[in-house]
């Protein structure tokens, strides 16, 4: 394993943060971790980098106990911090060798690694421009270079792509794709559930602190809901009245008038729906990993009747 | 203890970097600043007066200036742009992504308050030097002296600066505590001879004091036991803050 974690806790006073957590983060694979704001994600990343200390339980990384190689396991792991930071004044170059320094990078090795990064980041048009002047979509594809400078052999992103557009948002998948297939180990945070279904070959849904389930996207799906998922539209009253006994559906997510049903199969409900009303709108679609994950850690998902 | 010196020196040069981009900025006012002082307090108010402790007035205003701007140095260094990497930039958050640890942070940072006293003093001392003010060979002892003015108020700034809440108490800092100092440490006139002999310990608690007189005593040549006890004040003052801004930064960068 590249990460293990045995039963970490991390309390901040009373706040527990993170409440006897386990994870097995096995080599070559994007691993993300999803969850609700606020549910330990973060606080779990930190402790696997060794900022934030766990209050108990076990860390090894790289199969090294953390606590007695601090130093040794940070110089082959690379870090996306949420917030990009930068010498705003300097251009990206000179951030790159300034951050290539703190690995103890020196000449031309420095110079190399800063060509290689910028490189496959494509950031070479606007490598000699002082970073404040660049867009958010440059700035996060040079947080993600800095933390490439020392070749690590664990990514450990938090939040990679939030805030961006469309089109730097697939750039950097494909990036993060490229890393995993030349060997590296990606651990990422997102809220983004398409983000995670496309990107990760295996997710941890955490809550409250606590693993609640894991594996690959859709084995994920498979395992809790239906595979298919109708939306509409319509009151509690409509809603029975569609079922009406003879539809079953294995769940339902209900969000104002929004009902979502997961179903194994679609086609008696959507054809009720039709003969009631053509016109009626609704969504017929895959059950995603979104929808797992409301139902996993959302409050407002309950079995249907 | 985990001090890597290699891993301070990447911190210094971090800073290093960022000053070579602003470095034609800052180092004019630093030039300006001492002519102006030596000009205003140096030849128009020395212009009443006949000498000073048994000197020329603009002899004895010399040395502690030079100590002036080597604190100034340290000190703008230790509290905005401390409290701004910290609080702000998260520079510290970065860097504790890579095999730097607290104490390198903490190494590197001191190191680099020392390096900016250097060269706020040194810019001073050769103006004073240039205007004929400080007597050659002799007064280059001044030189050592100022990375340690700039450790004991690297020390003090740092402490200051890892406990505050608030950017705005810096206001406090410079007006309640470095202007004071300024006014009252033997830089203007000699404590000694206008403070009861009774209360001149009280004045021994002061900081700059003991820069400002290792100063006065590098540029006349004066050695004696009062020089031992100022180095020890100084060594002894900034171990203590450090110990303790050890701590502050290591509770401030992990959790």
């Amino acid at each position: 394993m590249i990460v293990r974690l045995r039963s970490i806790s991390k309390k901040f006073g009373s706040r527990v943060a993170v409440n006897a957590l386990d994870l097995d983060v096995p080599p070559g694979v994007c691993f993300g971790l999803l969850g609700p704001n606020g549910a330990g994600k973060t606080t779990t990343l930190r402790m696997v980098y060794g900022v934030t200390r766990p209050t108990a339980g076990s860390i090894e990384v790289f199969g090294l106990d953390l606590k007695q190689h601090l130093r040794a396991v940070r110089a082959r792991l690379g870090v996306t911090l949420q917030q990009n930071v930068f010498i705003e004044a300097l251009t990206p170059i000179e951030n790159l060798r300034v951050f290539g320094r703190y690995h103890l990078l020196r000449e031309p090795e420095l110079s190399q690694r800063i060509d290689e990064v910028i490189q496959f980041l494509e950031l070479g048009s606007h490598a000699g421009m002082p970073v404040r002047q660049l867009s958010g979509g440059f700035q996060r594809r040079l947080a993600i270079a800095l933390s490439l400078m020392n070749r690590p052999e664990l990514l450990i992103m938090d939040e990679p792509t939030t805030g961006l557009d469309p089109a730097v948002r697939l750039a950097l998948w494909s990036r993060i794709r490229e890393l995993r297939a030349q060997g590296a180990t990606v651990l990422l945070t997102t809220h983004y559930m398409d983000e995670a279904q496309r990107l990760c070959d295996r997710v941890a849904i955490v809550c409250d602190g606590k693993v609640v389930d894991e594996g690959a996207p859709g084995d994920l799906i498979a395992a809790h809901l239906a595979p298919e998922a109708v939306e509409l539209d319509c009151t509690p009253e409509e809603e029975s009245a569609l079922l009406d006994g003879t539809i079953r559906a294995a769940r339902r997510l209900r969000v104002g008038r929004r009902v979502t049903f997961y179903l194994s199969d679609a086609a008696p409900l959507v054809e009720r729906v039709r003969d009631a009303d053509h016109r009626r709108p609704l969504v017929v679609r895959p059950t995603n990993l979104e929808d797992v994950f409301l139902a996993l850690t959302g409050t407002s998902l309950e079995a249907a009747p | 203890m985990s001090l890597s010196p290699p891993h301070a020196l990447a911190v210094w040069r971090r800073d290093a970097a960022m000053y070579r981009r602003t470095w034609k900025l800052n180092i004019l006012p630093n030039f300006f600043e001492p002519v102006f002082y030596l000009l205003s307090i140096g030849l128009g108010v020395g212009a009443y007066i006949n000498e000073m402790g048994g000197i020329p007035y603009l002899a004895f205003l010399a040395p502690g200036l030079v100590c002036v701007a080597a604190m100034n140095g340290a000190s703008y260094e230790v509290t905005y742009n401390i409290y701004v990497r910290l609080n702000f930039e998260k520079a510290y958050d970065a860097m504790l992504t890579t095999p730097i640890e607290p104490d390198d942070v903490l190494a590197g940072e001191v190191l680099w308050a020392l390096t900016r006293a250097l060269i706020y003093g040194g810019c001073f001392f050769a103006v004073v030097a240039a205007a004929g003010l400080a007597p050659l060979p002799q007064g280059l002892w001044i030189l050592p002296l100022l990375p340690l003015t700039g450790l004991l108020f690297a020390a003090i700034g740092l402490v200051f600066s890892l406990r505050i809440p608030n950017i705005d108490l810096f206001s406090f800092y410079y007006t309640l505590f470095l202007t004071p100092l300024f006014l009252f440490s033997d830089v203007f006139f000699p404590l000694n001879e206008r403070v009861p002999a009774h209360w001149l310990w009280v004045a021994e608690i002061l900081p700059l004091l003991h820069p400002v007189r290792l100063a006065r005593a590098a540029f006349h040549g004066e050695l004696s036991l009062v020089v031992l006890w100022d180095l020890t004040y100084i060594l002894a003052v900034s171990a203590v803050l450090l110990v303790w801004a050890r701590r502050d930064i290591d509770r401030r960068l992990t959790s």
